[in-house]
């Protein structure tokens, strides 16, 4: 029987964005990430184009954060005591394909470390791994506009990807990112509409959106979980539908955001039934970004090692096979 | 799915007598489109007709129910939209966790008791394990029929019926057909049998097909042989082919009224591993199945698979709330700190995030707004200073504290008055406008 055509006929395309770059390109990569470049929602290849499959960026943090379980910290190993020895853990046997460096360390609320430290730690990590970096200062906009512009500095020609750019800050992050030569993750707080918002500002001050990956700041599954993959998803369709301003890849900070929730730190002893903690925590983790996947993220970072597993075969389950 | 009046028109006799009351029948056609005046009206409307529209004015995608009537059965499809955010997602895909054929009737009705356990609240709603898979694979008919009796009459969940040889099938189904089990499934190879198991004891039937034309003609053929309700299958282990195959099915049936198409799907993600099986079948629950085939019983799976359920399939029209009242987050104690906020979930969570973050120990006061954001509630009525003092009184805030200081949100500073006037609250502070200022705020203000 004759199936009627309903193949979505989208007239544009999301902006591929090359992170890291080699010798040849002025920095010390061994490898570049490309990301976005679709034309088409995710894995319906037989409608259009998805070039680069999603990535996974292993989250490293300057200090260990202080709520996180030890069934975390343990699978992670020793390494988490060192930025460097973390990231090159994460890349040589996790097998990530990049590194997400959360500068916790510098929030003013908690150790309140020195822009030097930071700027310390991204050299350090940078050294340690040859793969790009995501540099994500600790949120707390005056304390990034201190911090990121030295860490930019310090790793200035390595094309990384520095966050979170807001409608606050984002003069000061579109400065550092034009001078360094850096692309830029642009953040709006769980609306589409600022998301828009804080893009067209970057644009304004003179930041190409062709550099700009965009964060809806994310939400762990069961808390708003539902609200940012709409937004994902909705995003996604405006920038295939012709709208510049949307038509960015996406970044979820999965990892980050997980560990802070009731249902990966408590264990069986607080949550009868609900399983054992040391399956549950990746297993939250994992189903986070592989649902934020389906919505159109392009970038997730991801803590536990066996969550990366996870969602790393899972993506190549999705990338392969015939197109149709 | 709305006819316009040409499509309508188009069925009707065409002859202008007037007898409906309206002078032509174009004139009949727009009154029957805009739902003034039904088909049925025109007194000379064919059967050939009249099945057409009936069938035309039917959902684009079936309804489907599986388990007896009344309690107990669990119902997919019908939906509408292929995002959430254009309407919502009606019906949540149901879990189906699979009996292995391989397994002792000790071991089997071990598992059945297990199933009957996995119930879990969660923010208030009951999330379950609603359906078992009973895998028939390679038993003779005999067997097959006893095997099912048994778990019959311990299940608190209706079956869904693995097999592939139709005499085990037709055994099985004889036992419970008064239960309405789903029957897995036909495919290009037994399709005969098992549509005509599935059209005398009037069971849902799921169908397979190698391609979708296949499956549309497998389809297409059970209905007309009489299998009103039919579901879709697909292989989770082929998930790239298979988030392509769901998704084309769907849009053909909701945007082109494909009919042979306009049923729920089901995907079959069982997995040896826990975590691939847990990744399947969330990638699934975002693409359109309405019931998944696993494997695991763990709380580690359940719980997030169900979680993701619960989170796709909220009404994204209707805001998420949490429960008003009086939230301890950290070790509080007499000299902790007072906050209120709305009950709209964003909030809460953004708030008890930074809270947490600030390493203050904090009573988090969530007042009932209606799930609406600070301004929101302000500004729509739903947040008063008179609210707030109730809502304190309401929640014993007083009686936790010895001070009388309550930090109110920055964007209505216009309480402070108010309720330093009408309340025990004789000292307000004035907070951050956003969420994210609180752990300087308390590390600044509080003392």
């Amino acid at each position: 029987m004759q199936i009627p055509d309903a193949k979505e006929k989208w007239t544009s395309k999301i902006n591929a964005i090359t992170l890291g770059a080699t010798r040849a390109e002025g920095g010390t990569r061994a490898k570049t990430v490309t990301v976005g470049g679709e034309t088409t929602l995710p894995f319906l290849t037989s409608e259009g184009e998805m070039p680069h499959p999603p990535a996974i960026a292993g989250l490293v943090v300057d200090v260990v954060p202080e709520g996180w379980p030890d069934i975390l910290k343990k699978a992670i190993g020793d390494e988490i005591r060192s930025p460097a020895e973390w990231a090159r853990k994460c890349v040589e046997k996790f097998k990530v394909d990049l590194i997400c460096l959360k500068l916790l360390g510098p929030d003013p609320v908690g150790k309140n470390l020195s822009a030097d430290h930071a700027a310390k730690t991204v050299k350090a990590v940078l050294e340690a791994v040859d793969v790009p970096l995501i540099i994500w200062g600790c949120g707390d906009e005056k304390k990034d506009n201190e911090v990121l512009p030295p860490c930019s500095m310090a790793a200035r020609g390595e094309n990384c990807l520095i966050g979170a750019a807001t409608d606050k800050n984002y003069r000061t992050l579109g400065a550092i990112g034009k001078a360094d030569k850096h692309k830029l993750i642009g953040e709006a707080p769980v609306d589409i509409n600022i998301a828009k918002q804080v893009n067209i500002l970057l644009q304004d001050a003179g930041f190409d959106l062709k550099d700009v990956v965009m964060c809806q700041v994310t939400a762990a599954l069961g808390y708003g979980f539902d609200y940012v993959y709409t937004i994902f998803e909705r995003v996604r369709i405006a920038g295939l539908r012709g709208d510049k301003h949307m038509a960015l890849p996406q970044i979820a900070n999965v990892g980050w955001e997980v560990w802070k929730i009731k249902e990966a730190l408590a264990d069986e002893d607080i949550l009868p039934g609900w399983g054992k903690l040391e399956k549950r925590g990746p297993q939250w983790e994992a189903t986070t970004a592989v649902g934020y996947i389906q919505a159109g993220a392009d970038i997730v970072t991801l803590a536990h090692p066996d969550a990366i597993a996870t969602v790393k075969e899972t993506i190549t389950q999705l990338m392969t096979g015939d197109s149709k | 799915m709305a006819l316009t009046a040409m499509a309508l028109y188009k069925h009707l006799p065409r002859t202008n007598c007037g007898d409906c009351g309206f002078p032509t029948c174009m004139a009949f056609a727009m009154q029957v489109a805009s739902k003034q005046k039904a088909a049925t009206d025109c007194p000379h409307l064919s059967e050939q007709a009249k099945s057409a529209l009936s069938e035309a004015a039917s959902p684009p995608m079936k309804l489907v129910r599986i388990g007896p009537a009344g309690t107990g059965g669990v119902e997919i499809g019908q939906e509408t939209v292929m995002f959430r955010h254009e309407e919502k997602f009606h019906h949540a895909p149901n879990l189906a966790v699979k009996i292995p054929a391989s397994l002792s009737n000790d071991e089997a009705l071990k598992k059945i008791e297990q199933i009957n356990q996995a119930v879990f609240t969660r923010v208030g709603q009951e999330l379950a394990v609603r359906l078992v898979a009973v895998d028939l694979a390679g038993l003779p008919s005999e067997k097959a029929a006893e095997r099912t009796k048994a778990f019959a009459a311990k299940s608190r969940a209706p079956f869904v019926l693995m097999a592939e040889d139709p005499d085990a099938m037709a055994a099985a189904v004889a036992v419970v057909s008064d239960k309405k089990p789903l029957i897995y499934k036909a495919t290009a190879k037994n399709a005969e049998r098992f549509i005509s198991i599935a059209a005398d004891k009037k069971c849902p039937l799921a169908i397979s097909g190698e391609t979708l034309e296949q499956l549309a003609d497998l389809a297409k053929t059970a209905k007309d042989k009489g299998v009103a309700d039919i579901v879709l299958a697909f292989d989770g282990k082929d998930t790239a082919r298979s988030i392509r195959a769901i998704t084309t099915a769907r849009r053909a049936a909701l945007k082109k009224g494909f009919r042979p198409f306009g049923f729920p799907s089901m995907v079959d993600v069982a997995h040896d591993d826990m975590a691939r099986e847990t990744a399947l079948a969330s990638t699934f629950v975002a693409k359109y199945a309405g019931i998944l085939i696993i494997n695991g019983l763990d709380g580690a799976e359940l719980l997030p698979i169900l979680t993701a359920i619960q989170n796709i399939y909220t009404d994204p029209q209707v805001p998420n709330t949490v429960e008003s009242k009086l939230y301890e987050i950290g070790a509080v104690n007499e000299n902790s700190p007072v906050l209120f906020t709305t009950n709209f979930a964003l909030t809460y969570f953004s708030v008890e995030g930074e809270v947490e973050r600030s390493k203050v120990p904090c009573f988090i006061s969530v007042i009932d707004t209606g799930g609406l954001g600070v301004l929101n509630a302000y500004a729509g009525d739903k947040l008063s200073a008179e609210k707030v003092v109730k809502a304190l009184d309401a929640q014993k805030a007083a009686e936790k504290v010895k001070h009388r200081k309550l930090v109110i949100p920055g964007l209505l500073p216009a309480f402070r008055a108010e309720i330093e006037d009408t309340s025990v609250w004789k000292q307000v502070l004035i907070g951050p406008e956003n969420a994210s200022g609180i752990p300087a705020f308390l590390a600044g203000n509080w003392k």
